[in-house]
């Protein structure tokens, strides 16, 4: 029996790659269910693309998905951001999918290993520092020195400001891989525990009862979790886009 | 003491980081609950803030998480 609740985060190897530069680049369970994920994302917007003027339920859902990432990115960015959203909206499906696929028996959550997200969260923090320098130049750099301040509060503020910005990628991807990691370590050891109790025989298998009920709410909020995790993603992306658009603050 | 009592004691004690994370989501919530029946036209609007209060003070707590596993496992 397996009863290791860290077993489930093991990387296998499906295939052998060659390695390129010292680097193994194997096809593993990972990056299976991370093209998986991919895969998912592209027959759910095969299923609501259909573009009837009349929509359908798949159409409603395709088209409230793409309203509710638009009225986010408005609000919280402001309506010159739009043309990031092809990045947010795809960043936003590819770790829903992620999580939701890793919600199923069996399968490997992807977005619970931090290179994964460390990578997501790479991509945004680049995108960021790029579309910033692009669109004001070296001006950008006035982020970390908000206006009007008297000169020697800059000595203290500017170092933060700094620590702050080269924070942001950390704790966006430990948010994400510790959360996913959390809750699927939770759930093997409560599922670990009922298993105990039905093999140990006699009353205690009526006892089981209690884990087996706190599964299925721990499973509910782990749902919440993935769709919370991936919208929370998306929002913080679009909250950190605003440097490239506001940086007088 | 063994080196290796005081990983797991060390893991055990970065789940302390818990008592804020609790404290700040139960924080959230209440305001956000009394801030509702004040002026319930306007919770909906409040809603993602809500959500997004609720996520980062979460990750606070989860760091304490990591920490943990860092202990454990590196």
């Amino acid at each position: 029996m397996a009863n290791d609740p860290m077993q489930q985060f093991k990387i296998e190897k499906i295939f052998d790659l060659p390695t390129i530069a010292g680097h193994d680049i194997s096809f593993t369970n990972s990056s299976l269910w991370m093209a998986l994920t991919a895969l998912g994302v592209m027959i759910f917007f095969a299923l609501t693309a259909k573009g009837k003027l009349i929509p359908g339920r798949m159409q409603s859902l395709g088209e409230i998905s793409h309203e509710f990432i638009a009225n986010m990115l408005k609000d919280t960015t402001g309506p010159e951001a739009i043309k990031f959203f092809p990045y947010i909206f795809s960043i936003f499906f590819f770790i829903l999918f992620a999580n939701l696929l890793g919600m199923n028996p069996y399968a490997f959550t992807s977005t619970s290993h931090l290179a994964v997200s460390v990578a997501l969260a790479l991509f945004t923090i680049g995108l960021v520092v790029v579309a910033g320098i692009v669109k004001n130049g070296l001006r950008w750099f006035k982020i970390f020195a908000p206006a009007g301040l008297p000169l020697p509060v800059y000595f203290l503020i500017v170092p933060i400001e700094i620590i702050s910005f080269l924070s942001r990628p950390v704790t966006l991807s430990v948010r994400l891989f510790a959360n996913m990691t959390a809750g699927h370590v939770m759930l093997k050891i409560f599922a670990i525990f009922i298993a105990y109790l039905m093999s140990s025989g006699g009353w205690k298998i009526f006892a089981a009862i209690v884990p087996i009920v706190g599964t299925t709410a721990i499973v509910a909020l782990e749902f919440l979790v993935a769709g919370l995790q991936a919208f929370v993603f998306a929002i913080l992306t679009c909250v950190y886009l605003n440097d490239v658009y506001h940086v007088d603050h | 003491m063994e080196a290796e009592a005081a990983k797991y004691i060390g893991a055990g004690l970065a789940g302390l980081a818990l008592v804020g994370a609790g404290l700040g989501i139960g924080n959230i919530f209440s305001s956000y609950l009394s801030g509702a029946l004040r002026n319930p036209s306007a919770a909906a609007s409040q809603r993602t803030n809500l959500l997004l209060g609720f996520a980062l003070c979460e990750a606070t707590g989860l760091f304490g998480f990591v920490l943990a596993m860092i202990m454990l496992f590196a």
